[in-house]
């Protein structure tokens, strides 16, 4: 599941799991769990709050739980479970594009599939460079890929051979290259460092109180086409008391 | 307001006065004139155009004070710019903003609509203060920035985190294409590369068509009076 705690100014979303080699992957109910802890963070957001999210042990997420897809007991039934999940994540992405506050990803291992998707979906993306890869499985897995995430991609990666490399050659990427890819903002030493440094920046992006609705909409403006895919409007807010 | 000088083949339009330059109606349809009577000369010659300003401010972007935060205003002085966009885009001649000094919000569109941006690195930033001051910003002008900056990283780092650059930041994220040491620097720089495209002896015509053929998404976004003024629609559509 997923917890969201509050220290101060920063949300933190944690996704929880049993041991240090939880996958942590998106079923349905770890999707609801997430979707809700957002709902959480948009309800309580003042001006300067931020939201980090992190995992713990081997992976951020590996993605969609494949393994309850496929305990449907038939191809069909396999199927319409991973429909559902693909479904089902598509709010969690739009609500991270529509978060009233900064979004920061603490990558503290492998994020593969949609947890990678996760990780793009917010603001900045800190990754270790000691463990963990970047890793868009799919074409290796022999699924295709939702148009969210295909427009996720396109927003927030600008260089075409690099989107190329992520989603046709499915390639690992580890921390340095990814800094060096343009896919992530920074890598660190050791997963104390990266959780050191989101908060860091967190607070730093905190102390300048923006308005979470304007920043939000600023958001959106940034990314039109992923707006579109995600049914996402956008609204004019013209200025306030500092005019 | 503003001054139009000819040096050569090159048009050099000043936005004058130690001010902001913030840009009102006055200065933006002032521009707008300029450019008119640039664009009626007879164009027996290639041309360029080089804008700079004078003072301590390129320009610090709409007259927020003129407006007073009333949206009829803001959204007159947006249609302008708008306009002036159309006429830079449209401009029969390569164009280059000169940044003398310190370049924000609309000021930073207004830049970004010319071909080559060279800038100080002396002294200045380039700021998109619109998250600061709880504004947002319309798609059309995110579109010209799209247009003009590759990176979405750079997009970001400017809209999303109201970063001040410089303009060594500007040059190492494709934002600008080259900083100099100093604002009169920054001009030679801006004749050499005007006459060194004045050489190549394009036609105007075509160029522009090539221009707005790349541009294609940022025409396709604008919306302005074309008979000049007014508002034409009263959607809240800053």
């Amino acid at each position: 599941m997923c917890t969201l705690e509050k220290h101060g100014n920063v949300f933190i979303l944690t996704l929880t799991g049993s041991s240090d080699l939880d996958e942590h992957r998106f079923s349905p109910r770890v999707i609801d769990s997430i979707l809700s802890a957002l709902s959480q963070a948009k309800a309580q957001a003042t001006p300067g709050s931020i939201l980090v999210t992190t995992s713990h042990g081997k992976f951020f997420s590996n993605g969609f739980d494949l393994a309850w897809a496929q305990a449907a007991g038939s191809r069909t039934g396999a199927r319409e479970r991973l429909h559902q999940m693909v479904e089902d994540f598509k709010p969690v992405v739009a609500a991270m594009i529509a978060l009233p506050m900064p979004t920061v990803a603490a990558i503290n291992g492998h994020a593969a599939a949609a947890g990678f998707s996760l990780a793009l979906s917010h603001d900045y993306v800190l990754m270790r460079r000691d463990k963990g890869v970047l890793y868009m499985s799919e074409v290796d897995i022999g699924l295709t890929l939702p148009d969210y995430f295909v427009a996720l991609f396109r927003a927030k990666i600008g260089s075409a051979s690099v989107r190329r490399d992520i989603l046709l050659r499915a390639r690992k990427i580890k921390g340095e290259e990814a800094v060096k890819m343009g896919i992530v903002d920074s890598a660190h030493d050791s997963v104390e460092q990266v959780a050191e440094a989101s908060m860091r920046l967190g607070k730093q992006l905190a102390s300048r109180k923006w308005s979470g609705e304007v920043y939000a909409e600023i958001r959106k403006s940034l990314y039109p086409e992923l707006c579109g895919v995600l049914g996402l409007a956008q609204k004019v807010v013209l200025a306030n008391s500092k005019l | 307001m503003c001054t139009l000088e000819k040096r050569g083949s090159l048009y050099i339009l000043t936005l004058t006065g130690s001010g902001e330059h913030r840009l009102n109606p006055t200065l933006i349809d002032a521009i707008q004139s300029a450019l008119r009577r640039v664009k009626a000369e007879p164009t027996t010659s290639s041309s360029a155009l080089i804008t700079t300003a004078q003072g301590k401010f390129f320009s610090n972007g709409f007259d927020l004070a003129w407006a007073q935060s009333i949206q009829s205003n803001l959204l007159l002085m947006s249609q302008k710019l708008q306009s002036l966009i159309h006429d830079l885009i449209t401009l029969p001649m390569p164009s280059i903003a000169a940044i003398s000094g310190h370049v924000s919000a609309a000021g930073v569109f207004l830049a970004l609509s010319h071909d080559y941006v060279l800038m100080r690195k002396d002294r200045g930033f380039l700021y998109m203060s619109e998250l600061d001051i709880g504004m947002t910003i319309p798609a059309v002008y995110i579109a010209l920035l799209e247009s003009k900056i590759g990176e979405p990283m750079a997009r970001r780092q400017m809209l999303l985190r109201a970063a001040k650059l410089t303009a060594k930041e500007a040059v190492e994220r494709g934002i600008i294409d080259a900083a100099y040491d100093s604002v009169d620097e920054t001009i030679r720089a801006a004749v050499e590369l005007g006459e060194e495209l004045v050489k190549r002896k394009w036609d105007g015509h075509v160029y522009a068509q090539n221009r707005m053929v790349i541009l294609r998404e940022v025409l396709d976004k604008l919306e302005f009076d074309e008979t000049g003024g007014g508002i034409t629609n009263t959607k809240s559509k800053l």
